[in-house]
């Protein structure tokens, strides 16, 4: 008997020690599991997670400074699915995230716009083309709906429309 | 030319089905004069909607050119009277998505004026392929069997693979629907000359005309015009009357014995299959000058007075068309375009009539379908289904919206006919969910390509900011640097001129 548990003593010590030094020495890729979550995310760049982006949100997700229930685009689809990659629990949308959006893109009142690059600036997908002191348009192919160009603009001529 | 062979190839699943043809077979096809009004919508074909050459108030002639072909799959469309442009507005159509389309709406003055055209008519074998396609692009021609795929874009896609064999669709195989049978009882030499043409503008040496065995008529026809133009590229080849041989991919399977490659065309497998009616508008255009401008449709159902199959004008009603068979009987209920099996009901007759339009079906009672129940898991759809589909599996999938399942089980390749719904014990609208699942899996992919593309925008701006940021500091130190290099004097200079320009002020 005692040679039995011996030997499982024995092969239970050798494999904590040979798992808790590659543990210590051999830390998962987290560039990979980061563009795997990044993956999940909508890609709206919206960045109503607090995060500039979705990429950098993923980044807090995996390193564990930010919640999964964060995104209102994903929705509790997304939650669900980052819980399953994760190995979390699924838990509900946060209530200080925005109302889910329907699809909608901006678009400019080109009449109205006075050409200050403001909203240029902060498209995270630069779809809004136009130069200083010239009327500003937006690629409407590329807009992903994220409205941060509608707070910095100083006579309001964005709006959002239903997306086609 | 050969004698009819008679082979029952073999295509999984199918159904024998009630053929109910016999009486819009009954008489010959008979013209529907020219309408009051004709209303021709711009996207008739599939690929980008025609685009409208004329203007509100122009006098067109018959055969003239009244939308243009716009992007690469598109096709042309064309008066099919003479009259007045009266307006280009949105009216009700049959289509599968969307109840109104842009039309053009031609106030006919009745005298069916011909357009004069441009060129003269010369004979097909003087003509290249080159010219052949251009002028069957121009002609507006579009496949009527169904898909209304333009027909020279579908040519000119076949010369580029290995090419053996052209199948001339005569296989119709849904309940009702007896266009095409008609079509080849009397106009077999249109047919026939119209295969010729696309062999020579394919340089193709082989062709089947497919015909359901149970169409002797055709077949007779058929063989009488072989006989007469003396051509023995040409056969004929009969196909068992099991619903939905017609389709294109069993249609080949049966002619062949090749099956089409899931996601493929017929092409993988050396194949090109073009309706008969296609056949014959080739025929019409490149041999008489006349464009795709009316078709042959069958008025049926025991809703209308009189089942018939009529030669109407593209745009013309279906009230008009409904009307010349002596108008709906008492017990009209529901109206369906196109057959029984794969038709769409629409809730009105104003809908004109399309290219692709090859039946008016008028039902006194809307087939009962009873209750759905839940899925007893008895594998029959798998059975019948013409594909060789697990229907009872994808449905499970569709339900749970499993897009990747879906794809692994072949959703893209159902060819929506029906079969599976017919035979499901509990009633389920599995054709139905199918085309919703489908319709979601386009929706999901465009989702992906989208946010895959705002991902790498995303990433390149973040990429620029960094890249600009750096630039400036590198700017910054560099101007330190000349700054720390010329020394205090220089320093004292700057603010000197500074103070100044300051004081002008």
């Amino acid at each position: 008997m005692w040679i039995a548990v011996i030997t499982i003593t024995g092969i239970a010590l050798l494999a904590g020690v040979v798992l808790s030094f590659a543990s210590r020495q051999l830390p998962p890729d987290d560039n990979k599991l980061v563009a795997k979550v990044n993956e999940l995310l909508p890609q709206t760049q919206c960045a109503q997670c607090g995060y500039p982006g979705c990429r950098p949100y993923a980044a807090a997700i995996v390193h564990g400074s930010a919640e999964i229930n964060l995104c209102p685009p994903g929705g509790d689809d997304t939650v669900r699915r980052l819980a399953d990659l994760l190995g979390r629990d699924a838990v509900p949308l946060a209530e200080t995230a925005r109302q889910q959006l329907p699809d909608s893109v901006a678009l400019i009142d080109e009449a109205l716009c006075i050409g200050c690059t403001h909203c240029r600036d902060v498209c995270p997908v630069d779809a809004i083309v136009g130069a200083h002191q010239f009327m500003h348009t937006i690629l409407t192919g590329e807009c992903t709906g994220c409205e941060l160009c509608l707070p910095p603009c100083p006579v309001d001529c964005i709006e959002m429309r239903p997306a086609a | 030319m050969s004698a009819p062979t008679f082979d029952l190839g073999t295509v999984h699943g199918g159904l024998r089905l009630p053929i109910l043809k016999d009486e819009s077979t009954a008489q010959v096809i008979q013209h529907v004069p020219v309408p009051a009004q004709l209303v021709l919508p711009l996207a008739q074909h599939a690929g980008q909607p025609a685009h409208p050459v004329v203007s509100i108030g122009e006098r067109v002639l018959k055969g003239q050119l009244i939308a243009d072909a716009d992007g690469i799959i598109s096709a042309p469309v064309h008066a099919s009277s003479s009259g007045k442009v009266i307006a280009i507005e949105q009216w009700p159509v049959s289509r599968r998505f969307g109840e109104n389309a842009p039309c053009i709406v031609i106030e006919c003055d009745g005298q069916d004026r011909v357009v004069h055209l441009a060129e003269d008519i010369v004979s097909f074998e003087q003509q290249s392929p080159d010219v052949l396609f251009q002028k069957i692009l121009y002609g507006g021609i579009v496949g009527l069997g169904g898909a209304v795929f333009p027909t020279a874009h579908k040519l000119m896609e076949a010369t580029t693979e290995s090419l053996e064999h052209l199948i001339i669709n005569g296989v119709e195989c849904e309940p009702f629907i007896s266009c095409d049978d008609m079509l080849m009882r009397e106009h077999a030499t249109g047919v026939v000359v119209g295969a010729q043409i696309l062999l020579h503008a394919l340089r193709l040496d082989h062709c089947y005309i497919a015909v359901e065995s149970d169409k002797p008529e055709a077949i007779h026809a058929l063989s009488d015009a072989l006989t007469e133009l003396q051509d023995d590229r040409i056969a004929i080849k009969q196909i068992p009357t099991i619903y939905p041989s017609g389709a294109e991919d069993q249609v080949v399977q049966l002619v062949t014995r090749k099956e089409v490659p899931t996601g493929g065309l017929p092409l993988d497998v050396g194949c090109l299959v073009q309706n008969v009616g296609t056949a014959a508008a080739v025929y019409d255009w490149i041999c008489k000058g006349q464009p795709l401008i009316s078709r042959v449709t069958t008025v049926t159902g025991d809703g209308v007075a009189a089942p018939m199959n009529v030669l109407a004008r593209i745009g013309t009603t279906v009230a008009d068309v409904v009307n010349f068979v002596g108008g709906y009987t008492e017990r009209a209920n529901q109206l369906i375009i196109g057959g029984p099996m794969t038709g769409r009901s629409v809730t009105t007759d104003r809908v004109p009539l399309v290219k692709a339009t090859n039946c008016i079906l008028v039902l006194s009672e809307p087939p009962s379908i009873g209750v759905e129940r839940p899925c007893i898991r008895c594998g029959d759809c798998a059975q019948v289904c013409p594909v060789s589909l697990l229907p009872q599996q994808l449905f499970w999938y569709a339900c749970a919206d499993n897009e990747a399942k879906l794809r692994s089980y072949g959703l893209t390749d159902c060819i929506e006919c029906g079969c599976c719904d017919l035979v499901c014990p509990s009633h389920i609208p599995l054709t139905a969910d199918f085309r919703i699942a489908k319709l979601r899996m386009r929706e999901l992919a465009d989702e992906k390509a989208r946010a895959e593309r705002a991902k790498q925008r995303f990433e390149s701006r973040t990429v620029r900011l960094e890249r600009e940021q750096l630039q400036r500091a590198q700017e910054l130190l560099r101007q330190k640097e000349v700054v720390k290099n010329a020394g205090p004097k220089a320093i004292e200079e700057i603010l000197e001129r500074s103070k100044t320009r300051k004081d002008e002020d």
